[in-house]
């Protein structure tokens, strides 16, 4: 448990620095680590699936294409787009709200119980693939849809019109 | 697990670690041994009988040469980037099973150091995590050179992951299991699973070319066009790190390519010998090593006989050949296992 | 245009086939040439300080000053290598001959120092066709390498030709 609570705040910290980095690569390379600890999270639920997909999905393909796009982005103070005093004010109200939202749910605070596995092997390959494939087939094949409609939609994006060439 | 068990794990780990190290050191030596050899030379021979001693020179040069932190780096990112390259180069060797089990006293010694459920997901993880160590060193560079031939290794990567990661797919539908033990373990005698998957070995050693950054697909640290390439601020022993990391990966993919295609420890005729059952564990490891030797061989062979590719090539050859292929590939297996299995 | 030469060729560059196009023979092709290199043909190279590839007649080494049959060193210190050096790589002072030297210098004029600045000199053997006196002749070895720069000024000791009877 008390790997739980230090990882936990390991999560919460690098996910504070992420957004209060000034450096967009910097906040970045935060936001692996957060990946990272939830990775960690993952495998002390033996999860070890979902572990692994986060590593391969999360900080080995998207984090990496977010660094790539940062890295091409010019960083320089005085490309920065000076903000107005009215996207000042929305931010300030938008933070404010968020604010109250939070504190509103401290009140409603209670200690949950602690996570109990009913089946502890429930995350190794064998059994999940089983449950994806058994309980949750149609929201599993719903999610393919949509990817396949995504991964359409940038071909679509990418091939150009012949008439405009 | 008693405390025995962990200082074996511990001695294990440590024996693995100083290998790769070892091999990666020699690979520096075979390489260029190899590359006077295929041009008609003779290469590294001052230092020590036939420049036995050549690597142990490079090394001592690497560490006293003088240490460079370009003003305009971002500092800590500039070291942080060869120590990530090396370190996931390193860890990736975790779940390979390098022989089966040796028996001493009471103690049964296993020969990979974990066998997590989801061995090849982890190596394939542990892949992707490598191009951080080129990116981050890239760009904390700040040079041009660096930073484009960062972004070349990411985009590189990113590419060839997915045909490599479509191969493997192919493969566990003939394998059925995750865990790189029990592939080896199946492979037993003459079953070697690239009898099984000639098409998904072509695409994944392709693919493992392109990962580790050799020749022909070495654009990251293209000379000609780059200077050289993401590294081309380093110095010193963080210079050399960056050229560690590529042979040890090259080790380890090797390793990873003995253990998923080529029947990892086993070897033929391994039971009828009549030997005993820490003799035939010994062997196997011997001629794992021999199979790893031999893809390293043959990763150097190519290095010295195809020229690099264009960039645009190289996007063709992974998007438009290597992932269809693949597919296929998919498509091939299922039908096989379906109708004559 | 019409060629003149009518040398010109018309390439035609056909459409890969197929085996072509997969590059795989191609590839296996090329590997089985390095194949061949690593097995079978032997080195070209040298192993140089141990063994040396002998030098072309006309080659031009380092230099040397010569003595005559007597033993005498020829040069008489005219000035004129340094007069056609190109690159202004020799000096030298010159001397008398004093009384009961005359088994040491031929002429009654020599030079008490010569020295070649070997960084500097091109090795295009011009000093050897200004002197009169054929005192100089860049027959030698290959000049080292050193570490400094001062030590690439070569001064009579190295430059003299050993005496006769030695």
């Amino acid at each position: 448990m008390s790997i739980f609570y230090f990882i936990a705040f390991l999560s919460i910290l690098f996910s504070v620095l992420v957004i209060s980095a000034k450096n967009p690569v910097h906040s970045i390379l935060y936001l692996i680590l957060t990946f990272f600890t939830f990775t960690i999270q993952y495998i002390l639920l033996n999860a070890q699936f979902l572990a692994i997909v986060n590593f391969i999905v999360y900080m080995g393909a998207i984090l990496v294409l977010f660094l790539y796009t940062l890295m091409l982005i010019n960083l320089n103070k005085d490309s920065e787009p000076v903000k107005s005093n009215m996207v000042k004010i929305a931010g300030v109200l938008g933070g404010g709200c968020l604010l109250v939202v939070v504190v509103a749910s401290l009140k409603a605070i209670g200690v949950s119980q602690p996570v109990l596995l009913k089946d502890p092997g429930l995350g190794l390959v064998k059994n999940l693939g089983k449950v994806l494939f058994n309980e949750f087939l149609l929201p599993f094949e719903v999610s393919s849809l949509l990817l396949l409609s995504a991964m359409v939609g940038a071909v679509l994006l990418a091939t150009k019109d012949p008439k405009t060439t | 697990m008693g405390t025995a068990d962990i200082l074996i794990k511990f001695a294990l780990i440590l024996i693995i670690f100083l290998i790769s190290l070892v091999i990666a050191m020699y690979s520096t030596y075979a390489e260029r041994k190899l590359a006077a050899f295929f041009q008609d030379r003779v290469g590294p021979n001052r230092a020590g009988p036939f420049g036995i001693l050549q690597p142990l020179a490079d090394g001592a040069k690497m560490f006293l040469k003088e240490e460079i932190i370009p003003t305009n780096s971002s500092g800590f990112l500039f070291i942080v980037g060869p120590s990530l390259a090396i370190m996931t180069a390193c860890i990736g060797s975790a779940v390979i099973p390098w022989g089966q089990q040796l028996t001493i006293g009471s103690h049964v010694i296993d020969l990979q150091v974990t066998d997590i459920n989801v061995g090849v997901l982890y190596i394939f993880g542990v892949v992707s995590l490598g191009v951080y160590g080129v990116m981050i060193g890239g760009w904390a560079s700040n040079n041009k050179y660096s930073l484009l031939g960062a972004i070349r290794a990411a985009s590189q990567n990113i590419s060839y992951e997915i045909a490599m990661g479509l191969s493997i797919i192919a493969l566990l539908m003939v394998t059925g299991s995750l865990s790189l033990k029990e592939i080896a373990a199946q492979q037993h005698g003459w079953h070697w699973n690239i009898v099984y998957q000639p098409l998904g070995f072509l695409i994944f050693i392709i693919c493992a070319f392109a990962e580790t950054n050799r020749t022909p697909f070495d654009l990251p640290e293209c000379e000609t066009e780059l200077v050289g390439g993401y590294h081309t601020e380093y110095s010193s022993m963080k210079l050399g790190f960056y050229l560690f990391s590529e042979y040890i990966n090259m080790f380890v993919s090797s390793a990873v390519m003995a253990t998923l295609y080529f029947g990892g420890y086993n070897f033929p005729f391994m039971h009828s010998l009549g030997l005993s059952a820490n003799w035939v564990t010994i062997l196997g490891v011997i001629a794992l090593f021999i199979k790893i030797f031999a893809f390293i061989f043959f990763f150097m062979w190519v290095r010295w006989t195809i020229p690099r590719f264009r960039y645009d090539q190289l996007m063709d050859l992974g998007w438009k050949t290597l992932i269809p292929l693949a597919i296929a590939n998919i498509v091939i297996t299922g039908l096989f296992i379906t109708f004559l299995k | 245009m019409e060629s003149l030469s009518n040398k010109r060729k018309v390439i035609e560059s056909k459409p890969l086939n197929f085996w072509e196009r997969i590059y795989l023979p191609a590839i296996l092709h090329g590997l089985s040439i390095t194949m061949k290199h690593f097995l079978f043909k032997k080195d070209v190279t040298v192993r140089y300080p141990e063994q040396k590839r002998e030098f072309s007649e006309n080659f031009r080494g380092m230099h040397s000053l010569k003595r005559d049959e007597d033993g005498r060193e020829r040069c008489t210190a005219c000035g004129l290598c340094a007069l056609s050096c190109p690159a202004e790589a020799i000096t030298m002072i010159s001397a008398e001959r004093q009384p009961g030297e005359e088994n040491l210098y031929r002429e009654e004029k020599y030079a008490a120092v010569y020295e070649i600045n070997m960084l500097r000199c091109i090795f295009c053997g011009l000093c050897e066709e200004a002197c009169p006196k054929e005192a100089i002749y860049l027959d030698g070895d290959i000049v080292p390498a050193d570490y400094l720069r001062k030590d690439f000024i070569y001064g009579k000791d190295k430059l003299v030709e050993a005496p006769l009877n030695q």
